[in-house]
C-alpha cells in the first residue's frame, strides 16, 4: 500500500500500557483493517444485479416526453387521431393521471411531476408526458405521434440578471468588514466555476410494479430510499405501507442519485399504475446527461483586507449560484457553500452574502461537495492572490491564517477537537519530492506545483441531524447472527462493509456473524439519506451504539432481540438557523492537496501529473476504502478543474453525450497518493469523521495555483480548458 | 440464425442479426454482467472479448459474431478478480466487468506490464469511483 499513515496521539489515544493486549485486540478486530468488501465477489463476477439487470415478468418499457423549449407555457398537447392509442398497445400518462399532488416532494413544492397543458415550462427537458409499451419500437413510434405546442417566453440564462431568488444567506462575524481599522492592503478578485455532471456510469433507472393492496413497489438506482418513499406517497397518494422503495445495486451516485431518483420513481409508478403492470423506466446516457441535475455553477467574489505582515483583518465574500429551473436542493447547497466560503481560516471580521437564483436551465442539484468545492475554490485562490500581493509564501500565509484548536469559524463555532490544519499541511509537504525538471525534448512544456488547504463539515449542516433523527435497528437472531437494519445505501463507498466492521467490533464477534438487511423501506427504519459525508460517521455511530446495547442486553436476555437507536444531538452543539451563528457542523475533516501540472504553452493543454493529498479522517475504519474515497473524489475534482465543461445552447446542454462530455480516463488520471492522517473525533465511531466529499474540495485550487507556478498566469475560471489557458497566456505581459 | 461460442459454450440466436450484441447478451442470454453505460462506445462498461480482443458490445451487431468466440464477465476466471477485491479496485462495480476483461487481455499479451501499459490498456474503460489508482495497483499485482 502506497499510503503513509500518521497516528496522532491526542487525548487518550496513546499506546496501551500492556502492549500484548493492544496487539491481541488488534488481531481480532475488524475496524482499521482492509477486510474484503462485502459486495466484492458479486461485483467481480458479474453477479451483482443493478436495476436494468432485473428480470420482471410482464414488464413494459417506459419513456418520458420532455419540453423542447426553456421557458413558456404549453399551448396544446395533441395525439394523432389516426394512431392506435389502444391501452393494450400503449399507455399514456399526463398530469391529469396523478392521483396525489403534482409535486416532486423535496424542499420547496415548485417542481411538478409532469407539466400540464396550459402550465408553465421552466426549462428544457422538463417532463410533460409518459409513455409505456410492451416493446421499445412501439414506444418510439407512439412518441412520434404526439405534438406539443408552446407559447414561448423570454428565457433567463444569466444568473446575474435573474429576478427570481431561491434563497439568500448572510453570515456575519465581528465588525462591519468595510469599517475595520488598520487595513493596509485590500485584494479583490472574482472566480467563476462551471457546471459538472456526476457521471455515475450506471444511468438513472427504476422499475415500478403495482401491488395487490393498491400500492406500488419501486426498485431502483438510488441513494436515499426514504426520499423516494416520501415523494412516491405524496404524488401517488399512497400510505406508508402501500409505497415500497427498494434499492437495487447502484452504479455510482455522487449526489446525482440523491434527489433525481424521486422523479424517475414517480414516473415509473404512474405508468405502472395506469398500465396495471410493471414498467421499467431506464434512462439512456443521452437522456441522463440532458435532463438530470448538475453541480451548481457560480461566481464568487472576495474582498480581503490584511496588514502588510499578512495579518488577516477581514473577508467580504459574495456568492452567486445558479439553481436552474427548479429549486431542488439549492438552498442547502448554498448553505454549505456559504459556511465554507471563508476557507479553513481564522478571521476576526467576516461577511458572506450568498444568493441562489432561478434561471431557465435544467435544475442543478446535489453533487459531492455540495457547494463547498465552489466556495473553497475561491477561498484558496484568494490566499494565493493575497500572498502574491504581499510578496510572501502562500504556505506561510496559510500557517498564519489557518484555524487551530480553540479558534472560531465564520459562524462563530469554537473548534474544540480534531483540528488538523497543521497536521495535513505538514504531512503533504513532507511527502512531496522536489518538482522534477521537464525533459528538454518537450520545450513547450512548463511544469508547476500548487497547494490547497481545505476543511469540510462532516454530516448535515446545523440542526439537520437533530431534525432528521435518523434511526437504525439491529437484531440478534436465534442462530447467533446479527442483522443491521438501515436505509443507508451502498453506492460503492463501502457502507455495507464498514457497518459490519463497526458492528462486529462492538459486539465482539467475527464479521461473518453480521449481515446487512436490504435497503427496502418495508424492512428498514429511516436512517436518513446517504449524503453529506454522514453515513460512516453519523449512521455508523448509531450502528456501533445499537451493537453495544445488544451486547449488554444479551448478558441478561436471550436472542432474538431487537434494538433501535436514534440520533440524539449532543447538548454542546448549538445552531441558530435564522442568524447562521453557532456550530455549523459537529466536526470538520481536513485536507491538504499538492498538485503537479504540465502545461503545454503552445496548445494550452493542462495535464495534472501528480496529486498528493493528506486527509484527516479521524480514524480510517477501512484504509483501502478510505483511500478509494479520496482517490475517486480527487479525480472528479481534477475533471472539474480541467476538462469537464458543459457548453450551453438555448438553455440546454450542447455536449449531452459521452462522446462530447469528457471525464478523465486512466490515461488522463494523475498518480494520486493518499496520506491518511488520524486525528480522532470523540463522537465518531472509533474516532472516524466523514470524508466522502472532502477530496472534491482541494484539487481544483491546487491545480490552478500549479498552472500559475508553471506559466505565471492566473486563471479565475474553471475548467482550465486549452482555450482559457491560451487566452490567459496571450494576455500575459511580455 | 447466428451461431457463436459464448463463454466456452456453443449457442445459437434466432432473431435479427442487426440487434446489438449487448442487448442479445443481456436479454436473450441473461448475461447481465455486461453493462450499458453510454450506448456509443465511449465508456467501455459493455466490453466483451471477441476472439480475445476487447470490443464494445454496444457497437457490434450480433450477426458479426457468427462463428466467433465471445467471452463475457460470466465466463472469466482470473486472479485479477481476487486482486480487484483485495486492492479495492471495485467500488460501485458497474465498470468492473468491462475493466476486468480489458485487464485480462493486457495480461494475456504482456506478462509484466508497466503502470503506463495498464493505463493505456484501460483507457477505453471509464471509472468514476476509484480515480483508477487501485485498479492500476490491482492489475500490476497480477503481473508475473
Amino acid at each position: 500500500m502506497s499510503c503513509l499513515r500518521y497516528r496522532w496521539r491526542g487525548r487518550g489515544a496513546g499506546l496501551s500500557a500492556q502492549p500484548w493486549k493492544f496487539l491481541l485486540l488488534n488481531m481480532v478486530t475488524a475496524v482499521g483493517r482492509s477486510v474484503p468488501r462485502r459486495d466484492g465477489a458479486s461485483k467481480v463476477t458479474g453477479e451483482a444485479r443493478y436495476t436494468d439487470d432485473l428480470v420482471v415478468a410482464g414488464a413494459w418499457y417506459g419513456k418520458t416526453i420532455r419540453s423542447t423549449i426553456p421557458r413558456g407555457t404549453i399551448r396544446s398537447i395533441t395525439l394523432d387521431p389516426a394512431y392506435d392509442w389502444g391501452g393494450s398497445r400503449v399507455v399514456l400518462v399526463t398530469a391529469d393521471d396523478i392521483p396525489g399532488d403534482n409535486v416532486v416532494d423535496l424542499i420547496r413544492d415548485d417542481q411538478p411531476v409532469l407539466a400540464r397543458q396550459g402550465g408553465e415550462i421552466r426549462h428544457k427537458e422538463e417532463p410533460i408526458l409518459l409513455l409505456a409499451a410492451a416493446d421499445r419500437s412501439t414506444l418510439e413510434e407512439a412518441a412520434e405521434h404526439i405534438r406539443i405546442e408552446y407559447v414561448p417566453a423570454e428565457p433567463v440564462f444569466d444568473p446575474a440578471q435573474a429576478s427570481e431568488v431561491y434563497t439568500t444567506i448572510e453570515i456575519r462575524k465581528g465588525d462591519d468588514v468595510e469599517a475595520v481599522e488598520g487595513v493596509e492592503v485590500v485584494v479583490e478578485r472574482s472566480f467563476t466555476v462551471g457546471l459538472q455532471e456526476q457521471l455515475y456510469i450506471e444511468p438513472q433507472g427504476a422499475i415500478a410494479s403495482p401491488t395487490p393492496d393498491g400500492g406500488i413497489t419501486v426498485i431502483g438506482s438510488l441513494q436515499c430510499p426514504y426520499y423516494v418513499h416520501r415523494a412516491l406517497k405524496r404524488a401517488l397518494k399512497l400510505t406508508d405501507q402501500q409505497a415500497v422503495v427498494v434499492q437495487a445495486e447502484t452504479g455510482g451516485g455522487f449526489g446525482g442519485k440523491e434527489e433525481y431518483p424521486s422523479m424517475v420513481a414517480i414516473h415509473a409508478a404512474l405508468l405502472a399504475r395506469k398500465a396495471g403492470r410493471p414498467v421499467r423506466l431506464i434512462y439512456d446516457r443521452h437522456e441522463d446527461l440532458a435532463a438530470t441535475t448538475k453541480r451548481h455553477p457560480g461566481v464568487i467574489t472576495h474582498r480581503t483586507g490584511v496588514k502588510k505582515d499578512g495579518t488577516l483583518l477581514f473577508q467580504n465574500i459574495d456568492i452567486l449560484l445558479d439553481g436552474g429551473g427548479y429549486c431542488t436542493l439549492t438552498p442547502v447547497v448554498l448553505s454549505r457553500a456559504a459556511i465554507h466560503a471563508s476557507g479553513p481560516y481564522s478571521c476576526p471580521n467576516v461577511r458572506v452574502r450568498a444568493r441562489a437564483v432561478a434561471t431557465n436551465t435544467p435544475p442543478n442539484g446535489a453533487f459531492r461537495g455540495f457547494g463547498a468545492p465552489q466556495s473553497l475554490f475561491a477561498a484558496e485562490l484568494m490566499v494565493e492572490h493575497v500572498a502574491e500581493r504581499l510578496g510572501i509564501s502562500s504556505v506561510d500565509l496559510r500557517r498564519k491564517w489557518m484555524l487551530r484548536l480553540g479558534d472560531t469559524t465564520a459562524t462563530g463555532q469554537k473548534l474544540t477537537e480534531s483540528v488538523s490544519s497543521d497536521l495535513v499541511l505538514d504531512a503533504a509537504l513532507k511527502a512531496v519530492p522536489p518538482v522534477p525538471p521537464v525533459s528538454p525534448s518537450r520545450p513547450s512544456v512548463r511544469r508547476g506545483r500548487g497547494l490547497s488547504l481545505v476543511f469540510h463539515g462532516s454530516g448535515f449542516t446545523g440542526s439537520g441531524e437533530k431534525k432528521l433523527s435518523g434511526t437504525v435497528a439491529m437484531e440478534a437472531l436465534a442462530d447467533g447472527t446479527f442483522q443491521i437494519l438501515t436505509a443507508s445505501t451502498e453506492i460503492g463507498q463501502g457502507t455495507k462493509t464498514i457497518f459490519c466492521q463497526l458492528a462486529a467490533d462492538a459486539l465482539g464477534v467475527p464479521m461473518g456473524r453480521v449481515t446487512v438487511a436490504p435497503q427496502d423501506t418495508s424492512l428498514v427504519p429511516d436512517s436518513g439519506p446517504t449524503v453529506a459525508s454522514r453515513t460512516a460517521m453519523i449512521v455508523g455511530r448509531l450502528v456501533q451504539e445499537a451493537a453495544t446495547e445488544i451486547t449488554e442486553r444479551l448478558k441478561r436476555e436471550k436472542a432474538p432481540l431487537r434494538v433501535e437507536k436514534s440520533y440524539i444531538q449532543p447538548d454542546s452543539l448549538h445552531w441558530d438557523e435564522t442568524t447562521y451563528r453557532g456550530d455549523a457542523y459537529p466536526i470538520y475533516a481536513w485536507a491538504c492537496t499538492i498538485a503537479d501540472v504540465d502545461v503545454d504553452v503552445t496548445t494550452g493543454a493542462v495535464r495534472v501529473t501528480d496529486l498528493v493529498t493528506a486527509v484527516d479522517c479521524g480514524k480510517a475504519l477501512h484504509p483501502v476504502l478510505a483511500e478509494g474515497q479520496v482517490e475517486g473524489g480527487c479525480l472528479q475534482a481534477v475533471g472539474w478543474a480541467t476538462i469537464e465543461e458543459i457548453k450551453m445552447k438555448d438553455g440546454g446542454y450542447q455536449n449531452d453525450r459521452l462522446a462530447t462530455y469528457l471525464i478523465p480516463t486512466a490515461l488522463d488520471a494523475p498518480n494520486i497518493r493518499t496520506i491518511l492522517v488520524e486525528n480522532p473525533y470523540s463522537r465518531g465511531p472509533f474516532g472516524a469523521k466523514g470524508i466522502g466529499e472532502l477530496p472534491m474540495d482541494g484539487p481544483a485550487p491546487a491545480i490552478i495555483a500549479a498552472i500559475h507556478d508553471a506559466t505565471g498566469v492566473w486563471l479565475d475560471e474553471i475548467p482550465a480548458t486549452p482555450e482559457k489557458v491560451i487566452a490567459a497566456l496571450a494576455r500575459k505581459p511580455a | 440464425m447466428v451461431q457463436f461460442t459464448l463463454n466456452g459454450r456453443r449457442v445459437s440466436f434466432e432473431g435479427s442479426g442487426s440487434r446489438r450484441l449487448l442487448d442479445v447478451l443481456r436479454e436473450d442470454f441473461r448475461a447481465t454482467g455486461t453493462k450499458e453505460g453510454c450506448g456509443e462506445g465511449e465508456c467501455g462498461a459493455c466490453s466483451v472479448l471477441i476472439d480475445g480482443d476487447v470490443v464494445d458490445s454496444c457497437l457490434v451487431a450480433v450477426g458479426q459474431v457468427e462463428g466467433r468466440d465471445v467471452l463475457t464477465i460470466e465466463g472469466l476466471s482470473s486472479p485479477l478478480q481476487q486482486a480487484f477485491i483485495e486492492h479495492g479496485a471495485a467500488q460501485c462495480g458497474i465498470c468492473t466487468p468491462g475493466m476486468l476483461l480489458a485487464a485480462h487481455v493486457l495480461l494475456q499479451r504482456t506478462t509484466r506490464p508497466s503502470a503506463d501499459d495498464v493505463r493505456e490498456a484501460l483507457a477505453g474503460n471509464l471509472c468514476r469511483c476509484t480515480g483508477y489508482t487501485k485498479i492500476i495497483e490491482a492489475v500490476l499485482s497480477c503481473g508475473t
